[in-house]
């Protein structure tokens, strides 16, 4: 256990120092970075002094171990539009993203359950059809314009449901005021279901597809048929020895999962106006603010790595195979 | 093949559409009935089908906020997703098949090093370095679809790697090595036809998910200049539109990408269940 530990720690830890080397490096890549942080426009003396103040007269290896320097004493520089440290900016901003992740997450791997079980045992009639003609479909839809249609029809034209705006949960349960925080819960969700469910309808559909095909697969199991012939009813079959197993790919992506919803924040957050990091990353591109996306893509990365590492030691202790691996 | 595809209901559906935005894609600017980019503040945010003071209908699909005609618009958009779709892909295909056969076919250290470079990248999701890259680079297709192509070259790797292993021992590569073929004829000429089937299914699926994560960076503003059409920047700008329920504007783009995208799954489905029953389940 201890050497897998051991061994998915320094993998974590490259992966880290991957993503910093190509943040860098990125920066970089389109000539001298300076004119990012200041016009074109201004005068020599300034655009040297601005070199000068952020070091990119320096050469390349010393800049990235500054900027490593400063990623681990938690500095990573000031927001351009902010006018103050992105870290606290992002992090400031991070308790929406995550309330809406999480019940992004709720979605695509309950609810996937349900559907992907109901069409293995039905397969081949038109119910199985249907529900894998909507997977399909829901696999080949931009997220994003699944949040411009509910925007449209079910917000607008159905008035069923807020178009935009938040009600905060996380932010004052982390302030200590639980009663405001539960409070919040019923009103929060009104606002949450339209861009979760936008968020979650991809994974959810693959999981859905998953679900039904590991099931097939489960089900043609001798050990399926011996529950059934020593005469346990069919739902205790599906549930208790089928979906257990056939559930595992979905498990194992859990991790994975999670940082691919989160990756779908950046356009969603933007069309719902969610105030979380992904409008604010989306509103920082538009307006050049490097540092503000450099420090989002570092911190998604961070929370991304260390939940997939969480998950990778989990499963090493629930299930012994995996460490062998 | 053609047999296969003539009877199947749903494959022969997309292939179909397949066909229509190809063509459009080719000759798109040829037909569009109008200049995508002509603005036009008398016409402007027509709806559908709307006949001018003439009795006549000029703008099929209506106008966008700048009196610019959709149709237009969506038939020159389908020329950006289709080219960074195929191209972004025979890119990573490249890359990512030629680096996944090398380090099958040889193993050793090489293997290893490339493996963990894949294991770097796989770790991570890769539309958030786009974005990094994208942000700081001149907008232009070609470095949409470079930045795209390199992103997908992992998935190629692993999956010729893992084919590779399983060929390379077989009788007929010995038999070409006896014959004295030099090694990258071996690689190249021996095992590289015998492993292409579930390359080309992947190939298939993945068109789609670049098409989508086009559509994505587009809509973000990223990747190509604003004067040039996109079904994603259509759909950005349409936002603008929509609490004054300008249906058309949202409508038009989502749909032509969403049959675009469903096409090549389903494609993909269809090559997988023909070339190699086996790999059911993969993607």
């Amino acid at each position: 256990m201890l050497a897998y530990v051991m061994k998915r720690l320094s993998q974590s830890l490259m992966v880290i120092l991957g993503v910093t080397l190509i943040t860098f490096l990125a920066l970089h890549l389109g000539g001298d970075p300076t004119y990012l942080f200041i016009g074109e426009m201004a005068s020599e003396e300034a655009i040297a002094a601005t070199r000068a103040k952020l070091g990119f007269d320096r050469p390349l290896h010393e800049q990235y171990l500054s900027f490593l320097g400063g990623l681990v004493r938690g500095d990573f520089g000031n927001s351009l539009t902010y006018r103050e440290p992105a870290l606290g900016v992002v992090l400031g901003q991070f308790p929406a993203t995550l309330e809406l992740t999480v019940f992004a997450m709720l979605f695509a791997t309950v609810l996937a359950v349900p559907f992907g079980v109901f069409a293995a045992l039905k397969r081949g009639t038109t119910v199985d059809g249907g529900i894998m003609i909507f997977a399909m479909i829901g696999q080949s839809m931009p997220s994003f314009w699944l949040g411009i249609m509910l925007i449209l029809f079910v917000g607008l034209g159905l008035r069923w449901l807020p178009i935009s705006g938040h009600v905060a949960v996380i932010q004052p349960f982390l302030a200590g005021d639980l009663a405001t925080a539960f409070k919040n819960i019923p009103s929060a969700v009104k606002y949450l279901l339209m861009p979760s469910v936008t968020i979650a309808l991809f994974s959810l559909s693959r999981n859905a597809r998953l679900i039904r095909s590991s099931m097939l697969e489960v089900l043609s199991q001798d050990y399926v048929r011996t529950a059934r012939a020593k005469g346990l009813a069919v739902p205790a079959v599906v549930v208790r020895h089928a979906l257990r197993n056939a559930w595992l790919p979905v498990v194992t992506m859990f991790g994975l999962e999670f940082g691919f919803l989160l990756s779908g924040v950046v356009v969603v957050e933007t069309i719902f106006s969610w105030p979380g990091v992904g409008r604010l990353v989306f509103n920082a591109i538009n307006q050049r603010d490097i540092p503000l996306v450099q420090t989002a893509v570092v911190i998604f990365a961070l929370v991304f790595v260390l939940l997939n590492l969480v998950v990778d030691l989990l499963y090493a202790r629930l299930d012994p195979r995996v460490r062998l691996e | 093949m053609f047999k296969s595809l003539l009877r199947a209901k749903w494959p022969l559906f997309a292939f179909v559409v397949l066909i229509v935005v190809s063509v459009t894609a080719l000759i798109g600017p040829r037909v569009a009935p109008k200049d995508p980019n002509r603005q036009n503040i008398v016409t402007r945010l027509q709806p559908p089908m709307q006949p001018d003071r003439t009795g006549k209908v000029t703008a099929y699909l209506g106008t966008d906020g700048l009196g610019r005609d959709v149709l237009s618009r969506l038939l020159y958009g389908a020329r950006v997703s289709v080219i960074v779709g195929f191209s972004a892909v025979f890119i990573g295909g490249l890359i990512g098949t030629s680096l996944g056969v090398t380090a099958g076919y040889f193993g050793g250290r090489l293997d290893s090093i490339i493996m963990r470079l894949a294991d770097i990248q796989l770790a991570f999701p890769f539309i958030l370095l786009a974005i990094m890259f994208l942000v700081v680079l001149k907008p232009g297709i070609w470095n949409l679809i470079l930045i795209l192509g390199v992103g997908q070259w992992v998935t190629y790797a692993r999956i010729a790697r893992a084919q590779t292993i399983s060929q390379r021992e077989k009788e007929y590569v010995e038999a070409a090595k006896a014959l004295g073929a030099r090694t990258l004829a071996v690689v190249f000429r021996t095992v590289l036809p015998n492993i292409l089937a579930p390359l080309i299914v992947i190939a298939s699926f993945n068109v789609s998910s670049v098409i989508l994560s086009e559509a994505s960076l587009s809509f973000l503003g990223l990747g190509v200049p604003p004067t040039v059409p996109t079904w994603g920047g259509m759909l950005a700008e349409s936002r603008d539109q929509l609490l004054a329920g300008r249906w058309w504007l949202a409508v038009f783009p989502g749909v032509a990408i969403a049959l675009t995208v469903l096409s090549f799954n389903l494609i993909g489905d269809w090559l997988r269940d023909f070339l190699d029953p086996r790999l059911r389940g993969i993607q």
